[in-house]
């Protein structure tokens, strides 16, 4: 028991599947992860790549016809998957919760902000008076740095801006103090500037409320700014994984190097050509037999189309999925 | 320095929208507030802002898609647009040397058009060939010029992907041999690695025909990458203009500097131990905007003068512009 205390969460080999009239979307296949407490884990990848898909089966929101077919989910102790609707009512808003890319589209039109955020502090508390709610919510709002927050709690969701309703929708999740929150791309459909206000206020109250945080992005750039680890996932499977400064200085895996590559920095000093990835994402309806990123990369030998790679552990609990790191520098030479 | 080709100059431009504002009222969404800028011939000039600042509506104003307020623009030596002479040209000759790339490149295809069909409009309209076989025969040049198959001629839009189509975006505008194209966000609503496939490609066709690019985007780290010189809007008003270079590395206008703290570096350290310029509050309503200099309810160096006289762009380096009362006084 002691054991699994180190970890808030750990996903072993979790495989989801979506169902459709064309056939099975293997849309996670295979993905394992530890995520310790008070840590902010970064997954990243492009869109298709399983990565919003994951996080929603972690907190019981996968929707049909999409279903977890393989793997545990361990949450504190406790597996998730064997928890009935209500069971899992009860953790979700309270020891996980999740902030989504769109605030425009995920509070409720009708209801003020007050109302809202009163709202997920007494469907886990039934003992909570109305003045006790109002009181943390007021206080939450200000933590978020929304001014005149006694005002805010009164006003309706189409009274605030983008930035201020994201603020309002992680005052939302971050109320009854989870333990875990998940973050689906929650900067994508914000300005820079509000993007690094939203930043700053998430790494300040992680640092608070002691929350581990999974930041799902497709933005390299965020994920340096505020996670400690980085899982890197492609067609469903994590290909890389490690610390923030081994994934950014020293990526091992191809599709990392071939992220960091192609995307055009604000720091870099001449005109450097982007050296693009070649190809389109693979269709998950028919996946190839090899690696999934075979097709596309530059280094692909012959045994990468035929059998799928498995993990390299190249230390510090950074690890890659690629054929290359079992070849010697001869087998390399002679196999491409 | 020789003396470079200006392609398009623009003085003053200004692009309202009326609105309505209840009984006998009449509002103004103030887009566009005077922006005067020149591109030169070949060159990349990028527009970086956030949302709402009049990027997009400058672009569309410049080739026409909007008519202007007031103003002046002058193509190729030309004037097409002034407010003071009265001259308003047509536009269908300069269709042809204008082209602009959209955004959505899935809303701005025809659904019931073959790809064919969408890239040989612009061929029928200006009457660019002789005969089916010429016809047939640009259109596949088009198309492999922009990395696809002929084949795909005959297939519809939704069969492609974003990428694919935000091609398929590039072939038309290419279709009528223009000097000059807005690229209005065209790699926004692609996936990272599809995006650098088709930067390279802009930057490919740009030196195989010498385009000039008006290039708006909201990334400026691909605006840095594929422009010559940046120009920074706030609120419909030009605050800065320089080499692409100079304005990352100095930039000199207080919102320039904030915007360009905000942008996350990839890489942990550089990017963790940057300080960054807080802006405060949120950007202003371009129906009411701030009177004088637009940026002042949130600059944090704010005068008397900036609140009533509006700042007109002005050189502080060689080629480097900025509108701001600060710099002018040399308060900054």
């Amino acid at each position: 028991m002691e054991e699994t205390k180190k970890n808030l969460l750990e996903v072993k080999d979790l495989k989801v599947s979506f169902f459709t009239p064309a056939g099975e979307v293997k849309a996670v296949d295979g993905i394992s992860y530890n995520l310790g407490y008070n840590e902010v884990m970064g997954i990243v990848g492009e869109s298709g790549s399983g990565k919003s898909v994951e996080a929603y089966s972690i907190i019981g929101l996968l929707q049909k016809p999409g279903k977890v077919v393989g793997g545990s989910i361990t949450f504190d102790g406790q597996d998730l998957l064997s928890f009935d609707e209500e069971q899992m009512r009860n953790i979700r808003g309270k020891d996980i919760s999740m902030i989504f890319q769109n605030p425009m589209t995920c509070l409720n039109p009708v209801y003020t902000i007050g109302n809202q955020l009163m709202e997920a502090l007494q469907c886990h508390d039934d003992k909570i008076t109305k003045e006790e709610a109002w009181d943390r919510a007021v206080h939450m709002l200000e933590l978020v740095g929304i001014n005149n927050a006694e005002k805010r709690m009164t006003q309706y969701p189409h009274e605030h801006s983008g930035g201020m309703r994201q603020r309002a929708m992680i005052a939302m999740a971050l109320i009854s103090e989870p333990k875990l929150l998940i973050a689906d791309e929650p900067t994508t459909a914000l300005d820079v500037t509000i993007q690094a206000q939203i930043l700053d206020v998430m790494k300040d109250i992680q640092k608070r409320v002691n929350t581990s945080i999974i930041f799902i992005t497709h933005n390299l750039g965020v994920v340096a700014e505020v996670c400690d680890k980085v899982s890197v996932m492609y067609a469903g499977k994590i290909v890389e994984q490690g610390d923030v400064n081994d994934i950014f200085y020293d990526p091992q895996h191809p599709y990392t190097k071939a992220l960091l590559a192609s995307m055009p920095r604000l720091d870099e000093d001449g005109h450097e050509r982007l050296i693009p990835i070649e190809g389109t994402p693979i269709d998950l309806l028919n996946p190839p037999q090899g690696c999934n990123f075979g097709p596309r990369c530059k280094e692909c030998r012959k045994i990468c189309l035929s059998k799928k790679p498995p993990y390299a552990d190249l230390g510090n609990g950074h690890i890659s999925a690629c054929w290359l790191h079992f070849m010697e520098g001869a087998a390399k030479k002679e196999e491409a | 320095m020789e003396e470079r080709k200006k392609l398009l100059e623009i003085e003053n431009l200004k692009k309202y929208f009326p609105v309505k504002a209840g009984f006998g009222k009449k509002q103004y969404v103030q887009a566009v507030e005077s922006v005067s800028c020149h591109i030169y011939e070949g060159e990349t000039l990028g527009l970086v802002g956030e949302s709402g600042c009049g990027k997009t509506t400058l672009g569309r104003t410049i080739i026409r898609l909007h008519e202007p307020t007031s103003g002046k623009i002058v193509f190729d030596g030309t004037p097409i647009y002034d407010s003071e002479k009265k001259i308003a040209v047509p536009m269908l000759p300069y269709r042809r040397k204008m082209q602009i790339i959209f955004q959505d490149p899935s809303a701005s295809l025809d659904p019931r058009m073959t790809v064919g069909e969408i890239v040989g409009e612009a061929l029928d309209i200006h009457g660019l060939f002789q005969g089916k076989a010429e016809r047939r025969e640009r259109i596949n040049e088009l198309l492999d010029e922009v990395g696809l198959n002929t084949e795909h001629s005959n297939r519809f839009p939704h069969e492609f992907s974003g990428g694919q189509q935000q091609r398929i975006g590039i072939a038309r505008a290419l279709a009528v041999e223009p000097q000059f194209i807005v690229c209005d966000e065209p790699i926004s609503a692609l996936d990272v690695s599809i995006q650098s496939q088709v930067i390279n490609m802009l930057e490919d066709l740009q030196a195989d025909k010498g385009l000039t690019y008006l290039f708006i985007a909201h990334d400026i780290s691909v605006v840095r990458h594929i422009s010559n010189r940046i120009g920074v809007m706030y609120l419909g008003s030009m605050v800065e203009l320089a080499e692409s270079y100079e304005l990352c590395n100095h930039p000199i206008h207080p919102y320039t500097k904030t915007l360009l703290s905000a942008v996350p570096i990839p890489d942990p350290e550089k990017t963790r131990s940057r300080v960054r310029q807080p802006l405060e509050g949120e950007i202003p309503s371009p129906i009411n905007p701030p009177s004088g200099c637009r940026f002042h309810t949130r600059c944090p160096y704010a005068t008397e003068r900036c609140k009533q006289e509006f700042p007109k762009l002005k050189e502080y380096g060689p080629g480097h512009y900025a509108a701001c009362h600060l710099l002018e006084d040399g308060k900054l």
